[in-house]
């Protein structure tokens, strides 16, 4: 059995405003659980709550924002009950994220060498030639040609491709248990974003990472994951195996999603669409939060907020569709 | 063919790369856009595909006449851009629009929406105040916009509603020809489709031409008739969108589908997963410009360039691995 590495129970983040009058539940109720080298792809709109979920696990979260209720078990332990001290300790080593734009995780003023020594350092407390041999050994693990010369250079003299691949090295380079990449491929062309997702797979497989997707691209997580959580204004409407999700979605938003991108193979000649806008989460509507745009929405739907009902084997939804079924 | 409505031909553009504040010397061109032709019929879509660098942006401020071509000519209904002066000049304005990528950047936010979409108009027709609003209501709702949205200003709208605003504006003049230049990348999924909709809605209702440009395979082969996959400046296959679907030919276009993600996990798919990167326009590989990049690659690839060639009706490739080799 493989061992769960990371769970989420009931996690609510929640934004205040500065007198406190105005609550903004940006994660309400997110519950999963993710085993050791699987991968699990969140997928959402913006504004959906899919990158305050992921700083929720790292505790990385802005001033205003406060995790009110839930438990973050990684490796066994609550994340929540951690001191700021330990929590630094895990990250950048046990837990460990990619961000979207290279340029910006990366610093312009020290060499790729130094950016990617530093976590090795810190936590490794690896020093002189053991140091800089992991250095090349992690350059060549991430496909970077003739490695002795590129850590001698700063990231501006790299491709888009190759920063983010290097922003990969870091982010492994500690071994970690559970990566969270959060739209890691949105800056790249699409022959890159192919070659860095293969690199991605290959370097799950060696190390059974465990491995949190965070996109808007319906097309990576059919590439990339094992399991699915479809988020919508700041609750997981449907999780599953990605299989069932594509096959048998059981939420009327999933649905329209899968729809509502065009495919190579498809030839209808229409998209369907999801008419209106995601809703504002500082003014939700009553009821379910998809309601407004449902085309199968009843009376219920305006009124209550519908709990999780099980699908199936380890398909969830929350959906009043599925009451009782 | 004279039924066309844009013909471009051996469109070039080189920019100079130069050395010195004072005493310029040229040290290089990047050949942006090098040689390249085709057509835009009436009420057609044209797409334009290709990774960063490639050229299409380049390509598309030719013919907003944003950049001057190097070589090579634009034809507009059977005349030459280049030529046009004075109310000509004008006419063409009005005939060719744009919608641009990002609506948070290319509505003025200090600007009501309604004066937004009447701007086009203001300038260019002597409408009364009247007649204006009028127009502004009747584009609005077209868009699928109340009609209170003229008195409000861009920043209360989605990023949804703000590209309809601009495709709002952008009909204002009944244009024949409208540059859509990555219309949906930056919206939200769910928002996308209603954009691709309203889109093909519009060319319907009035026969509007769209050249796309676009890096979205799925989405460029679902709104055009005839696509052009460009590498490098060079349009290495130009094909219907059926053609294209079914049979892609040139290795640069299959490593493009190849690379597209799957729609279903199960999707079993040809894995062209092309290695490197794009070279850089300065230095353009010798021969074939994707040689170095291609799984097929042959010695005459990196000697020899090659020419668009016709293999059927209405498809052409550029590849050595299509011509008959005597």
């Amino acid at each position: 059995m493989a061992q769960p590495v990371l769970e989420l129970k009931q996690l609510q983040t929640y934004f205040f405003s500065a007198q406190g009058t105005r609550i903004v539940k940006a994660v309400d109720g997110v519950s999963f659980t993710l085993n050791e080298g699987g991968t699990l792809g969140i997928v959402g709109e913006s504004g959906s709550g899919k990158t305050v979920t992921s700083m929720s696990i790292l505790r990385l979260l802005p001033p205003a924002a406060r995790i009110v209720g839930g438990e973050i078990w990684f490796q066994g332990e609550n994340l929540l009950t951690k001191s700021e001290a330990e929590m630094r300790d895990l990250r950048g080593s046990q837990l460990t994220m990619i961000l979207q734009d290279p340029m910006m995780s990366l610093n312009p003023l020290f060499t790729i060498g130094e950016q990617i020594a530093e976590p090795l350092r810190i936590h490794r407390r690896m020093r002189g030639t053991g140091l800089l041999e992991r250095i090349k050994e992690l350059l060549r693990g991430v496909r970077i040609p003739s490695p002795e010369v590129r850590l001698r250079e700063y990231p501006h003299q790299m491709s888009g491709g190759m920063r983010q691949r290097i922003v990969g090295a870091i982010g492994i380079s500690c071994e970690p248990r559970l990566l969270i990449a959060d739209e890691p491929t949105t800056s790249l062309d699409v022959t890159i974003q192919a070659q860095y997702l293969n690199l991605l797979k290959d370097i799950q497989k060696q190390s059974r990472l465990a491995m949190i997707f965070i996109t808007h691209n319906i097309g990576i997580v059919a590439k990339m994951c094992d399991d699915v959580g479809v988020m919508y204004a700041g609750k997981l409407v449907e999780r599953a195996p990605v299989r069932t999700i594509f096959n048998q979605p059981a939420h009327p938003y999933t649905e329209a999603l899968l729809h509502a991108v065009p495919s190579l193979t498809d030839r209808s000649p229409r998209l369907w669409s999801i008419e209106g806008q995601p809703p504002d989460l500082a003014n939700p509507p009553a009821g379910c939060p998809f309601n407004p745009r449902c085309p199968k929405a009843e009376d219920r739907c305006r009124r209550e907020v519908p709990p999780e009902f099980q699908v199936g084997e380890n398909h969830y939804t929350r959906c009043w569709l599925w009451e009782g079924r | 063919m004279s039924d066309n409505l844009v013909e471009i031909r051996d469109l070039k553009k080189h920019f100079p790369v130069t050395k010195g504040l004072i005493f310029q010397e040229t040290i290089g061109l990047v050949k942006a856009v090098d040689g390249v032709s085709y057509a835009i019929g009436a009420g057609e879509t044209v797409g334009l595909v290709g990774e960063s660098g490639c050229g299409k942006t380049t390509t598309m401020k030719m013919i907003l006449m944003l950049e001057k071509p190097t070589s090579g000519s634009i034809i507009f209904r059977g005349q030459d851009i280049q030529g046009l002066a004075g109310k000509d000049l004008k006419a063409y304005r009005k005939g060719v629009q744009a919608v641009f990528q990002d609506p948070y950047s290319s509505l003025n936010p200090r600007m009501r929406v309604g004066d937004i979409i009447a701007e086009p108009l203001a300038v260019n027709e002597a409408f009364s105040r009247a007649q204006l609003k009028e127009r502004v209501q009747a584009l609005l709702s077209l868009v699928g916009l109340r009609p209170g949205a003229a008195d409000l200003f861009p920043h209360e709208f989605s990023g949804g509603q703000r590209q309809r605003i601009a495709i709002a504006r952008s009909l204002s003049l009944n244009p024949s020809l409208i540059i859509l230049d990555e219309p949906v990348s930056a919206l939200d999924v769910s928002i996308r489709a209603q954009i691709m909709n309203l889109l093909q809605d519009l060319q319907e209702q009035f026969s509007v031409s769209y050249l796309l440009i676009a890096h979205d395979l799925a989405a460029v082969l679902h709104l055009s008739t005839t696509i052009a996959v460009m590498y490098l400046g060079k349009i290495v296959e130009l094909a219907t969108s059926e053609q294209l679907r079914t049979q892609p030919l040139h290795p640069y276009a299959q490593a493009l589908f190849s690379a597209a993600l799957p729609s279903h996990p199960d999707e079993q798919r040809e894995e062209i997963i092309i290695t490197g990167e794009i070279p850089s326009p300065l230095n353009p590989p010798s021969g074939c410009r994707f040689h170095p990049r291609c799984p097929f690659a042959k010695p005459v690839c990196s000697e020899v360039e090659p020419v668009l060639k016709q293999v059927e009706t209405g498809h052409q490739v550029a590849c050595h691995l299509f011509t008959d080799t005597d």
